[in-house]
């Protein structure tokens, strides 16, 4: 097992060096600089500035730098439009927010989702079956960007149930709607999948074999049928994490919850670079843990893989 | 009074391309300690017929008729109930022991809750008992492999832990579904060896389903032929063999392969089996029927008793098909 | 196996039950595509959307970027949609205007245009991608498949959008460059597909015994592979087009991504979400419906052309 999982790190590692070094890429090709303003610097002020942030050396001794600094000082350098705060600060500032509701979306999405499709393939072809498939398929058209304004006109102007934005430091009020429009359409993608391999896996013969040994319905769909049926499931969980942190930047700019989103999209209309690589980097590392976990997942309930 | 009293049983599936007829008014009684050869090519029924008396039928498909087990009616019985009788009275082994095995639990887990479910016993309990039914199908070193995964054993292995699993409760009748066509023929003969000691040992009652008549001879009292989702002929199977009264039965039989003939060329019967989904008026065998006749095509030849142990279905005479 | 003689001429005298009818895969699959409400719909929908984008524009007596002065500051009431009670006269609006009085029919054809246009392109450049690389790496196999799928594996676990994003920002915002960002993650999981489906092809019998009989492998590959591949495909291209009308959707929506006066789905429904509030409703409302219309007809039309190409459940 920890081999195993010393072999997944290897690959980790390699992906989050890519990463980096496509983001330096697109950056330093980018025309155009952070200190390139309507009235250009004086030449002495620019060469002062570009020293301080080390943008005078050559690419390969910058890189270098970032990554040194990075992964020995966790350190990701200092905003270059904010100017009193580093990209650290912007990071602990927005983190704990896109997390929080991150957390809260992954966790209705994966479970709404695996229930509807248990339910709908155990009751195959009965009105709870149309009912979790036809929310299933309503929701697929619904991604966060139009959930959002849904949510917003029905619960805040029409109820006036639910603030329409904002994040008060993450009371529940302010964490249902981005929840909601996050995971609506990841719930249904999860559901749909669950019930089609639900349904493949009762058809399959060993849970013939179940039946003929007279268990009873309960005992044959949650100890016999439920893991195989989740493995697709599982391996879908990981872009469906990559999406939630992805349409953070949606939530963001939205319902003004403060997440590292509006900081991301901020800094790249200001191409505050620092700022843009950080946010980048983390959700990268954060994606490539999160696999690592899903993977872990998948070999300890499939007993075929060998570690 | 017999064990298993099926009468007048039929199967149908609903599907896309429309309603498949796969059991037509099919009867027989199984008693204690018989054994019964269902034999046919695929697609006559003889899988479907065993699946629905013990109502494990596809989703999509439904069974009409009688069966009764022990004096009572069980067909169409509603799962709780039928769950009683599975595995500790009528248990059944299938054809894939690739599959037929939960791939992803360990062998233990998969014999275990057969006796903690039908028997009440406690967890160590039924590891021993486990364990000495394993012995007594013949696997080696039983008691340290039990915790390994189906995938790590081959398949005649697997189709012994498959046996083994269904004689746990001691169930009076063994349905066994073509249980060795998926394996080698050494294998083969082993299962077979096998599933006739058991019998003795166990007194057990033994459908046993299957396309290959050379393994009908050696293990089966009577023999039952099925096609196209009806029975063409039943009795002895050393009367079958000897003289059959159907042209079906002679055409398999001819086409199995025998050392005591000098044949160039194996014969076979020609023609394909029937799709089921059209139906037939008449005999299901008459378009590949070599003795077939005008009205074998729009008349269903009846069932007819020839004997006490003899039925048969066709609109020849006996003596006109030997 | 012997061929047996005397069967054959039996088979060949004896007049059999008539022998049961073939129906190539295609055909086969027309019929059940056909028999399909719900995919026949979906399609009925698509055209109907696509004539809408062809010819919408001859509709309207207004252009997307044409300001109608007398609604302005009275947009509320005088912008209303013709089609729901709204001022009719003779240049009527028939969805209404936007807050800028821009007549919405007009931009909501040339949303469309655009929509539809990313959808389509991005899925095509990722059939061709897609497929080119992956039935590559199935069919060599070896280390050639593992380098080029673990190259896919690690562009799979970046956070696209991002660099998306970061592409869009730095090379400026355009349609060309939308449509080679979101090109270049679209082509991903088609890859992993086409190499999947590969692979299972080229080791199933009836490709080994074509070449055991001597078929040329570009044959074979023609006869067998290719068109066992492109069900999967097209099944498969089918349901990207909605996933890259997302993409594009989503980019618009942060105003990243088609810029004025040229508009898209997901930039209309920005603009009319930032506009609720006032109640004029209608431009949330009708790009929403085009939106969500087409998405559902592109998912049924692909869930049934699944349905219809999967050889498994007959």
């Amino acid at each position: 097992m920890l081999s195993f999982i010393i072999r997944r790190l290897a690959v980790a590692i390699p992906t989050l060096l890519f990463l980096v070094v496509l983001s330096y890429l697109i950056m330093y090709a980018a025309p155009g600089g952070p200190f390139d303003m309507e009235r250009p610097l004086p030449p002495a002020i620019m060469a002062n500035l570009e020293a301080k942030y080390g943008l005078d050396k050559p690419l390969v001794v910058q890189m270098f730098n970032y990554v040194w600094n990075v992964v020995v000082h966790f350190d990701f350098g200092p905003s270059f439009i904010y100017k009193d705060q580093t990209v650290n600060d912007i990071i602990a500032q927005g983190f704990p927010v896109t997390l929080t509701y991150g957390f809260w979306s992954f966790v209705v999405a994966s479970v709404v989702g695996m229930s509807l499709g248990i339910l709908a393939a155990v009751y195959h072809n009965s009105w709870l079956d149309y009912l979790a498939v036809g929310i299933s398929v309503g929701a697929q058209v619904l991604p966060n960007f139009v959930m959002a304004p849904i949510l917003v006109l029905v619960f805040t102007l029409w109820l006036g149930w639910l603030p329409g934005g904002g994040w008060q430091g993450g009371q529940w009020q302010y964490i249902v709607m981005p929840v909601i429009a996050l995971s609506t359409s990841f719930m249904a993608s999860i559901a749909r999948l669950t019930r089609s391999s639900m349904l493949e896996v009762l058809n399959a013969n060993y849970i013939r074999t179940a039946r003929a040994k007279g268990l009873p319905m309960r005992r044959v769909i949650f100890r016999h049928a439920l893991k195989p049926a989740l493995l697709p499931v599982i391996s879908y969980l990981g872009p469906a994490f990559v999406g939630m942190i992805t349409g953070s930047v949606v939530i963001d700019m939205y319902f003004s919850t403060g997440g590292i989103g509006v900081f991301f999209v901020n800094s790249a209309l200001n191409r505050d670079y620092s700022v843009i690589m950080g946010i980048t980097i983390l959700t990268g590392a954060l994606t490539v843990l999160f696999n690592l976990v899903v993977d872990i997942l998948y070999a300890w309930i499939d007993p075929k893989i060998r570690y | 009074m017999a064990l298993l009293e099926i009468k007048d049983l039929s199967v149908k599936f609903e599907t896309n391309d429309g309603i498949v007829s796969a059991v037509n008014g099919v009867s027989f009684n199984v008693d204690q300690g018989d054994t019964l050869a269902i034999v046919g090519e695929s697609g006559s029924g003889k899988s479907q017929t065993a699946f629905a008396a013990i109502g494990l039928l596809a989703r999509n498909g439904r069974s009409a008729g009688s069966v009764k087990w022990d004096g009572q009616e069980i067909l169409n019985l509603p799962e709780a109930k039928l769950n009683r009788i599975r595995s500790s009275e009528i248990a059944m082994i299938f054809q894939d022991p690739m599959t037929s095995l939960n791939p992803f639990l360990k062998v233990s887990e998969q014999m275990e809750e057969v006796l903690t479910l039908h028997r009440g016993m406690s967890r160590r309990e039924a590891r021993a008992e486990c364990i000495r039914m394993l012995d007594a199908v013949r696997i080696p070193d039983a008691a340290a492999r039990i915790t390994m995964y189906p995938h790590e054993f081959s398949g005649g292995m697997r189709q012994r832990i498959m046996i083994a699993m269904s004689l746990l409760c001691r169930p009076r009748l063994l349905i066994a579904d073509e249980p060795t066509t998926a394996l080698d023929v050494t294998v083969q003969a082993q299962i077979m060896d096998l599933l006739r000691d058991i019998k003795n040992e166990f007194n057990t009652a033994l459908i046993l389903i299957t396309h290959d008549l050379g393994i009908v001879a050696g293990s089966c009292e009577r023999t039952m032929v099925m096609y196209g989702g009806r029975i063409m002929e039943r009795g002895l199977t050393s009367e079958i063999f000897e003289h059959p009264t159907h042209p079906y039965t002679l055409g398999l039989l001819e086409a199995v392969p025998r050392l005591d003939r000098k044949e160039e060329v194996l014969p076979t019967i020609p023609g394909e089996p029937p799709d089921m989904l059209k139906g037939f008026k008449g005999c299901p065998f008459e378009p590949r029927c070599p003795l077939r006749m005008e009205h074998c095509a729009t008349e269903p030849p009846a069932l007819e008793r020839l004997s006490e142990t003899r039925v048969r279905a066709c609109h020849r005479n006996p003596e006109e098909v030997a | 196996m012997l061929l047996n003689r005397k069967a054959a001429a039996d088979l060949a005298s004896a007049d059999m039950a008539p022998a049961i009818e073939g129906r190539s895969l295609w055909a086969d699959a027309r019929i059940r595509f056909f028999r399909n409400k719900a995919a026949v719909a979906g399609l009925v929908v698509l055209i109907l959307v696509a004539l809408f984008a062809a010819f919408g524009s001859h509709l309207s007596a207004w252009s997307n970027e044409e300001v109608d002065w007398s609604v302005l500051g009275q947009v509320e009431t005088m912008g209303k949609p013709s089609l729901f009670g709204g001022p009719a006269g003779d240049r009527p609006h028939f969805f209404g205007t936007d807050e800028l009085g821009r007549d919405l029919f007009a931009r909501t054809v040339q949303g469309t245009q655009i929509s539809l246009m990313v959808g389509l392109i991005g899925a095509l450049i990722a059939v061709f991608v897609g497929t080119i690389y992956g039935a590559t790496a199935g069919y060599y196999g070896g280390r050639t498949d593992s380098v080029m799928m673990r190259i896919v594996d690690v562009l799979m676990s970046v956070p696209y959008m991002f660099v998306l994003i970061l592409l869009l920002v730095v090379f400026g915002r355009s349609v060309l460059m939308l449509f080679v960002g979101i090109g270049l993650i679209s082509w991903l999981d088609m890859a992993r597909i086409a190499r999947g489906q590969t692979l299972s092809i080229k080791n199933k019998e009836f490709v080994e015994a074509a070449h055991a009989i001597g078929v040329r492998p570009s044959t074979i590959i023609r006869r067998h592979i290719v068109p066992n591949l492109l069900g999967v495909v097209i099944v498969y291209a089918t349901l990207l087009v909605p996933s890259m009308i997302i993409y594009e959707s989503f980019i618009s929506f942060l105003g990243l991504g088609v810029q004025e006066p040229n508009t898209s789905w997901g930039a209309l429904i920005s603009q009319g979400a930032s506009q609720m509030q006032y109640g004029t409703l209608w431009m949330l409302g009708f790009p929403l419906f085009f939106f969500v219309i087409t998405l559902f007809a592109f998912f049924f039309v692909g869930d049934g052309l699944r349905d219809a190409l999967d050889p498994k459940d007959r």
